[in-house]
């Protein structure tokens, strides 16, 4: 099993396109920064804009390498499914139009296992993907801004996590969000398995997170009501629910998080969704006639 | 007859501090404060604001004569509310200009004497301002500001070591606040899909800052560099 | 064993199309054998369900004495395979390629091992080459090295002359007999060159719209009761109008330029020579042919 999923991931890593979404991920990062080096003040008026009119916003001291991360991630992990999907959707899809599958599946392996180490070889990618983005989204920030208090906006209130408080957000966050991606990464390898070609897998992959990521932010009561809790990305912003702290009486309570079970809920939803992905696209693969 | 005398005294103070007009205890109380030309205080700082969580902050406080305020955040940082220069108790006298004094008497549930300052300005930012002064000590313990402006603010004041120079051991400054307004689409809030609570914030439009005062520094000398 | 591959009533349906129509046969153990048809007659839906990549709508295949839904597992260590084009991975070299497919099939073959395998097929100058350099040609030849990587008994090929050159076909068609003859293998070949066929198949299978037309050894096949007699003659198209006006117009075959073509029982070809000479057709020479290319399109033109 560990030789074939050596053997999987000497395929994906073989490919420049493997490369391109780290390098995207970097040039991203790296404008974000620097846009924030030389217009942060602006940046920071506007997310503080909510307590402006009634508090002195010490931009400054707010714009740090925890903020920074933040911005980033929120940025970057609409983006990042559209990366995942270049490599989940790839991996079997790829094969058929390259015409390696019909040689691989006359090999004494199941396609069964064939398939799981193919979603497991797609799932480290993931995650490495998701390490470079900690590095240079946490790591880098901080070392460019430094650290201080995190000053998180939101839709109607505000909280000020302190310095001490926030690190091990990040960590739990970022794990968090790799459930969310390998959710991503399922969907795309489930699609890749359903078709003969790439392009299709990604495309879709694509329009089904952009299509529900606006379904999901939409603010629209009817979809609110009706869609909006069963789409995934609604559960992977769960990532967030991490810096959403408790207060008492004003004062936030170092090491609270507002709503943890709301977090596990999402996460199981996801996790949950993962496995649907992977076991259908098991279950079609298994019967499906390889013509490619 | 010594104890007689002292019990005389005793049962006479009410109406004798009753007898010190408002004018009087004012000019005690502002004596006291013109003793500081500047101060720097450590303290920590809690925040009281329905759309603002935060933790509590260790903090410096600069003043300068006549209105230099500066609340610093040692560790990290705060949001200060805007008009926090307020804190200062002297500030009261400052922006009132030229006042009439209208003497209110001794409350009686806490023995405090209630004088209220008329602006004569009436230009000035300060409508009403309404004093309840420790008649004994010649402190200020609570204020209520009405300004045209900025609302109504109110201080509530405890003492301590700093008693003489009418230096607060701890503050509570009370603020108006106006509405949390963000641009839709700035944030995207995880909620997991759950309903939101329309009415989660009260229509409490008063914030609340706390300042607990550890100690000071008094009449050091500091730099207006600190107040940039 | 002495049948390696036996097939039963296998049928595969395409929604309204039958590609493959109630075919049996089987392939004895130690041998060439030829799987011939024209383009569509049902040879890669064949060969990608003996290999598993497509279920059957009926039938039973079984592979070394054992059943092929229940044993594909054991079944396939032991088989190798090109299905149609060798397609590989093209952005890696030919030895990646060679590893890859050596450890999906078990082994743990050492780098001089595979470079050994690359000699056999011409390649090994050019092991580290990344695959999209090859020639159709080389791809071929990569092809059939991953086939034989792990020393597979059963051995089926699809096509595997394809884009040689006449050298490479050469020695491909050595090899295919070294490996058949020498090495006990069996070989299962599909292949439209029928001159090579010819030269190298023990038995062979033909198919036509999916269904058998002719099965048994090369000399069953090819010397069979009945021949095909070719006459040349100087006027065709007069003879061949008095031939359809004849008795013989029933035997007769589509033939080529200045030829006549006829299908018959060896024992009559001197009635016929006999009676076109008496209808007065001019006869150059008349000779029966037993190529499989005739066979082939004899039975295919039916």
């Amino acid at each position: 099993m560990f030789r074939l999923l050596q053997i999987e991931l000497f395929k994906i890593f073989s490919r420049p396109r493997t490369y391109i979404a780290f390098a995207v991920i970097t040039a991203i990062i790296f404008l974000v920064q620097i846009a924030l080096r030389f217009s942060g003040r602006e940046y920071m008026d506007l997310i503080m804009s909510g307590v402006k009119e009634t508090f002195e916003v010490p931009a400054e001291e707010a714009l740090n390498g925890y903020l920074v991360c933040y911005i980033v991630l929120n940025l970057l992990l609409i983006h990042v499914p559209i990366l995942v999907a270049l490599v989940a959707g790839d991996v079997v899809a790829g094969e058929a139009n390259m015409g390696t599958l019909r040689l691989l599946l006359t090999k004494p392996v199941s396609r069964t296992r064939l398939l799981l180490i193919k979603f497991l070889a797609s799932s480290i990618y993931t995650i490495l993907l998701l390490i470079w983005v900690a590095v240079l989204a946490l790591g880098l920030s901080v070392l460019l801004f430094g650290t201080s208090d995190l000053f998180v906006a939101r839709e109607v209130d505000s909280n000020i996590i302190a310095e001490s408080d926030v690190l091990w957000r990040y960590f739990a966050a970022f794990l968090f969000a790799a459930i969310g991606l390998l959710t991503v990464t399922a969907l795309a390898f489930m699609l890749s398995a359903f078709a003969e070609n790439s392009i299709g897998p990604i495309v879709a992959t694509v329009c089904i997170i952009i299509v529900f990521t606006i379904l999901t932010q939409m603010q629209i009561p009817f979809y609110d009501e009706t869609v909006k809790p069963y789409l995934f990305t609604t559960h992977m912003l769960g990532w967030k629910g991490f810096f959403y702290v408790r207060a008492e009486e004003g004062v936030t309570v170092d090491g609270s998080i507002e709503d943890f079970p709301l977090i596990v809920k999402s996460g199981l939803i996801l996790i949950g969704y993962a496995a649907l992905f992977v076991v259908t696209a098991i279950w079609y693969f298994r019967k499906k006639n390889i013509l490619s | 007859m010594m104890q007689k005398t002292l019990l005389l005294i005793l049962l006479a103070s009410p109406l004798l501090l009753e007898a010190q007009s408002a004018d009087e205890l004012l000019a005690r109380v502002r004596a006291r404060l013109e003793k500081v030309s500047d101060y720097q205080a450590s303290g920590k700082m809690k925040t009281n604001v329905a759309f603002v969580k935060a933790p509590i902050a260790t903090v410096k406080v600069f003043y300068k004569r006549p209105n230099k305020l500066r609340i610093n955040n040692e560790s990290g940082f705060s949001l200060i509310p805007k008009g926090s220069f307020n804190i200062n108790v002297g500030n009261i006298f400052l922006s009132s200009g030229d006042f009439d004094v209208i003497d209110m008497g001794l409350e009686q549930k806490t023995g405090l004497r209630v004088i209220k300052l008329l602006p004569r300005d009436d230009e000035s930012d300060v409508v009403l301002s309404t004093l309840h002064v420790d008649p004994r000590l010649a402190v200020v313990r609570k204020a209520r500001v009405t300004t045209r402006e900025n609302g109504t603010y109110e201080l509530e004041l405890s003492y301590g070591r700093y008693v003489d120079y009418g230096l607060a051991d701890k503050v509570i400054f009370s603020f108006n606040t106006k509405d949390y307004k963000l641009p839709k689409g700035v944030v995207f809030d995880y909620d997991g899909g759950q309903k939101k609570n329309e009415n989660k914030l009260p229509a409490n439009r008063k914030g609340r800052v706390e300042i607990q005062y550890s100690s000071y520094l008094i009449n050091k000398g500091i730099p207006d560099s600190v107040f940039l | 064993m002495s049948a390696v591959i036996r097939v039963r009533n296998l049928s595969r349906d395409f929604r309204e199309v039958r590609a493959v129509d109630d075919l049996s046969f089987t392939v004895p153990a130690g041998e060439v054998y030829g799987f011939l048809g024209q383009n569509g007659a049902g040879k890669s839906t064949t060969i990608r369900m003996l290999l598993s990549l497509i279920r059957p709508t009926a039938g039973r295949i079984e592979i070394f004495d054992l059943d092929l839904e229940r044993h594909r597992h054991k079944i396939m260590r032991s088989v190798g395979a090109i299905i149609e084009k060798p397609d590989l991975y093209k952005f890696l070299t030919a030895l990646e390629n060679l590893r890859i497919f050596s450890a999906m099939s078990g082994n743990r073959h050492s780098e001089k091992q595979l470079l050994h395998q690359l000699e056999l097929v011409g390649l090994r100058e050019r092991a580290h080459s990344k695959v999209q350099t090859y020639s159709q040609g080389m791809k071929q030849r990569l092809g059939i090295a991953v086939a034989l990587v792990h020393d597979p008994d059963l051995i089926i090929l699809d096509e595997p002359m394809n884009g040689l050159d006449p050298q490479g076909i050469a020695d491909v068609r050595k090899l295919i007999v070294h490996l058949a003859h020498d090495r006990g293998k069996t070989v299962f070949v599909s292949s439209h060159l029928l001159n090579e066929m010819e030269l190298i198949a023990d038995s062979m299978l033909i198919i036509n719209k999916g269904k058998k037309i002719a099965e048994g050894s090369k000399e069953e096949l090819l010397n069979p009761t009945t021949a095909v007699v070719e006459v040349i003659t100087g006027d065709a198209s007069r003879a061949t109008a008095l031939v359809h006006q004849s008795r013989w117009s029933a035997f007769a075959l589509p033939a080529g330029e200045g030829a006549l073509r006829f299908e018959l029982e060896k024992a009559r070809i001197p009635e016929l020579t006999k009676e076109l000479v008496e209808m007065g057709i001019p006869i150059h020479s008349i000779r029966p042919r037993h190529s499989l290319e005739d066979l082939f399109l004899s039975l295919t033109a039916h």
